[in-house]
């Protein structure tokens, strides 16, 4: 009782730890569980053209907030000779350039990377309270304009979110009454009818504040910053189009500005100019999460496989595949009950089987076995002590290797000249028992014992390169401890196997003849 | 229908592999007695501490140079037999029956040389019998005569009677007959045939050859119905002693009924196969759930033969079956 109960308290421990780290690395830092998953990396481009005078120079663009469901892979500032600096302002980060003169066409360049995660965002709790709105101050005609069209829009909604809403709407309305005319005409810009909104509800009291973005869609060059009224409405700020009036943030759509600070501001140059050009990548996320992990130095990252070295990763890419083929092989010798030459020979087999391809590997190998059985017979009765008898087996077998990779080159059998992945030192030992079992107990158990070894090999190999299979054994090492707590459950397996059941088939019958 | 109803298995108390590697071998064999079976000369000195009779020592070999004094050692012996000192499973054990010059015969008549012995010699000395490949020591063992009672029922080899030994209890036997396609061994899955031998009286119940029932041997073609084991009752006081000398809770013990010596042991097996369930039709968890449920264990191993004799016989088996229950169960 005690010791089934502690090891099932052991294996609940082992297997409730390792599931946990899954899900943590794929809830928390956003690893996905398929090998297919792909995201859209965003590329844009701000290109800052000026005219200099000659004139000390600073120039200072207002950069993108981050937020938690953005991840930014990579920033660039490039402007020859200029001197750069990132400050960080009450109102978000800036990008200073400096330089002491220059004169003529200026351009500096500004380049992000980023792609959306798919993290679950917390309501978020605003810290920036918007303070008491300002009451704009309007002439007479256009006071009277608002203050009617505030009143028709104040009829007709319920709350303060419809009511944006419906103002928005009113404003942007096909066939617009005078008020509305007055008001905004098709001469007024973007700006021009954002700060109406925003003045028109700062007479209703409501606090707004003008939110500048950029629609990411690809292949787009020349782009500018698109204008959205941001409505502080219960405690929280909603984002509004100010052209339809549709409330929220619109799908690949990055906040660059918040709030009235210039985008640009250009001390020492005239006619300043911003455009932006956006490209998309698609890149696996996996690879995405791994870099971000890295940069954030996230300790499930950094202290992993991840960063070591990529030669030893991919070292580490086969090694991690090995518990996977012991489980087969615990399986197949515990559930099924398949007899095996060598315990764990059978995985060694499916390694090799990795790099020669299932069909090649196995002509090959039942090609080396036999050629190396029948010289083995030879061996046999020279009379050789045994340590001789199997290095001289370990020759003949490398022979056989060698004349294989030779003659299958010469053919032009390409893929034959992989044998040289199996391992020489198992084969030899493979061909050595299969040898002494053909003499001591006939061909028959060596074709059992063989088959059951090919068969488990076969198993483990179409287990061990199933791209999910592989993909989640070296992204989640943590797979080792499941697999490890699997493997202690087996362990107390006690019922029949498989075989047994052929074994004993006769036994069945013993109830139908009466006794005996 | 090829495979049995695993239900059907437990109703009738078949044990499996892993029920005996985890209920049995590792619940009652404490590793650290294995050497004294699985090193066959440490068990031949225990078994002739205790009295018990067995085949006689006629020399060993350790050193691969000593492999040379071989011939010395066998001129005097006309029929011998080779074993691996931690050989299991009958593996690597060579018969002679005749000697004649530099020719030795096998049992089968085939003949062979001085140096085949010497290389199979090395061969053991090497390891390549031994569990784990480990170098081994070469016993040489006076040939056990073949006991009349058993002509009729061999062929070109000696019979052995596996008796399984459950906490001293003698709870199943079997008795292993050579055929020609096992080459004159005593080993189940050559093709030597197991005859179920019933408990209390040493008469043969059920045979099998790879599994499958016959009524009679396949080379001498007599009926197993007449068989009767000879000297029983003393086989199985020896086979119930090895509890005492080894201290292994489950045991599987080999004798051999000599013609001039009478009943000896050969043997001892930690580590006893399951087919002897097949030769007898029935399982043993219901007569390990016997001795498992007794609270003492007699002191005497003739007493305790005589206690196996009066539950284990096969008119008390005809009962409906146990259901399958050993400790681990109750858990």
């Amino acid at each position: 009782m005690h010791a089934r109960l502690r090891l099932y308290i052991l294996v609940i421990l082992i297997m409730g730890f390792g599931i946990g780290l899954i899900l943590y690395k794929h809830f928390a830092l956003g690893f996905p569980l398929l090998p297919d998953d792909k995201k859209s990396v965003w590329t844009i481009e701000a290109r800052i053209d000026f005219v200099a005078r000659g004139d000390p120079i600073v120039v200072s663009f207002a950069l993108p907030p981050q937020t938690p469901d953005i991840v930014f892979m990579k920033e660039d500032f490039a402007s020859p000779d200029y001197g750069f600096s990132e400050s960080i302002s009450p109102t978000g980060r800036r990008a200073e350039w400096s330089k002491r003169t220059a004169s003529g066409p200026q351009t500096a360049y500004y380049r992000l990377s980023l792609y959306e995660t798919e993290q679950i965002i917390p309501a978020q709790i605003t810290d920036d309270l918007p303070s008491e709105p300002e009451k704009p101050e309007f002439d007479e005609v256009i006071k009277t304009a608002a203050i009617t069209l505030l009143e028709q829009v104040y009829g007709r909604s319920a709350n303060t979110e419809i009511f944006t809403r419906e103002l928005i709407t009113t404003l942007n309305s096909k066939t617009p009454s005078q008020n509305q005319s007055l008001l905004l005409n098709e001469k007024s810009g973007e700006d021009y009818k954002t700060h109406l909104i925003i003045n028109l509800l700062a007479m209703e009291g409501i606090s707004a504040r003008i939110v500048r973005g950029l629609y990411l869609e690809d292949g787009r060059r020349r782009q500018s910053l698109i204008n959205f009224v941001e409505v502080y409405i219960g405690g929280q700020w909603l984002l509004f189009n100010q052209n339809s009036g549709v409330h929220g943030k619109p799908e690949n759509f990055l906040i660059w500005q918040r709030g009235d600070q210039s985008l640009l501001d250009v001390v020492g140059g005239k006619n300043s100019q911003i455009s932006f050009a956006i490209i998309k990548n698609v890149h696996s996320t996996r690879n995405l999460v791994v870099r971000d992990g890295m940069n954030k130095q996230a300790g499930l990252v950094d202290f992993s496989i991840y960063s070591l070295p990529i030669e030893q990763q991919n070292a580490f890419k086969m090694i991690l595949l090995l518990p996977i083929g012991a489980l087969i092989v615990v399986i197949m010798r515990l559930l099924i009950g398949i007899r095996t030459s060598g315990t764990f020979m059978p995985i060694l087999i499916a390694l090799a089987l990795i790099q020669t391809t299932l069909l090649t590997g196995i002509i090959i190998f039942l090609t080396v076995v036999g050629i190396g059985l029948l010289i083995r017979s030879y061996l046999s009765r020279l009379n050789l002590l045994f340590v001789a008898r199997i290095s001289a087996v370990i020759i003949v077998v490398i022979a056989i290797i060698a004349s294989i990779s030779i003659i299958s080159n010469k053919i032009g059998l390409d893929q034959a000249m992989t044998v040289t992945f199996f391992p020489m030192i198992i084969l030899s030992w493979t061909i050595e028992r299969m040898s002494v079992l053909w003499e001591e107990d006939g061909p028959r158990e060596v074709f059992i014992q063989g088959g059951g070894s090919m068969l488990t090999a076969v198993i483990a190999y179409l287990f061990m390169t199933n791209r999910t299979v592989e993909y989640l054994s070296f992204n989640f090492p943590e797979l080792m401890l499941v697999n490890l707590a699997l493997i202690l459950v087996l362990g107390q397996y006690t019922g029949y196997r498989l075989t047994e059941l052929y074994r004993f088939h006769s036994l069945e019958r013993r109830d139908v003849s009466g006794k005996r | 229908m090829f495979l049995a109803s695993a239900r059907k298995l437990r109703s009738l108390g078949i044990i499996g592999m892993n029920q005996r590697n985890f209920g049995l071998i590792s619940r009652y064999n404490p590793r650290h007695l294995y050497p004294l079976v699985d090193d066959k000369l440490k068990t031949k000195l225990l078994a002739q501490k205790a009295g018990i009779t067995v085949p006689k020592l006629l020399g060993t070999v350790q050193y691969q140079h000593d492999v040379k004094l071989l011939k010395e050692l066998l001129r005097p012996h006309d029929q011998f037999v080779i074993k691996p000192v931690k050989g299991s499973g009958g593996k690597g054990i060579l018969v002679i029956t005749e000697h004649d010059h530099n020719l030795y015969f096998k049992p089968s008549g085939d003949s062979i040389q001085l140096v085949d012995i010497e290389r199979h010699v090395s061969n053991i000395l090497s390891g390549l019998h031994s569990l784990g490949g480990k170098p081994d020591t070469v016993m040489i063992e006076s040939l056990i005569q073949l006991d009349p009672v058993f002509s009729d029922y061999s062929y070109e080899g000696i019979p052995d009677i596996r008796i399984i030994v459950f906490r001293g209890y003698p709870i199943m036997a079997m008795l292993r007959l050579t055929t020609h396609v096992s080459d004159g061994k005593a080993n189940l899955h050559q093709g030597a045939v197991g005859v179920g031998i019933d408990i209390n009286s040493g008469k043969a119940l059920h045979a099998v050859q790879y599994g499958n029932t016959i009524l009679h041997h396949p080379d001498t073609r007599k009926t197993f119905s007449e068989l009767t084991v000879p000297h029983w009752d003393k086989l199985l006081q020896l086979a119930a002693a090895c509890y005492e000398m080894t201290g292994l809770g489950y045991l599987g013990a080999d004798l051999v009924l000599d013609r001039d010596q009478g009943p000896m042991i050969i043997e001892l097996n930690a580590r006893p196969g399951l087919a002897i369930q097949v030769a007898n039709f029935a399982g043993l968890a219901p007569r390990v759930a016997v001795i498992e449920a007794l609270k003492t264990i007699d002191p005497d191993p003739q007493l305790r033969a005589a206690f196996s004799k009066t539950h284990f016989t096969v008119d008390a088996d005809v009962q409906p079956p146990r259901q399958l229950r050993t400790r681990s169960d109750d858990l």
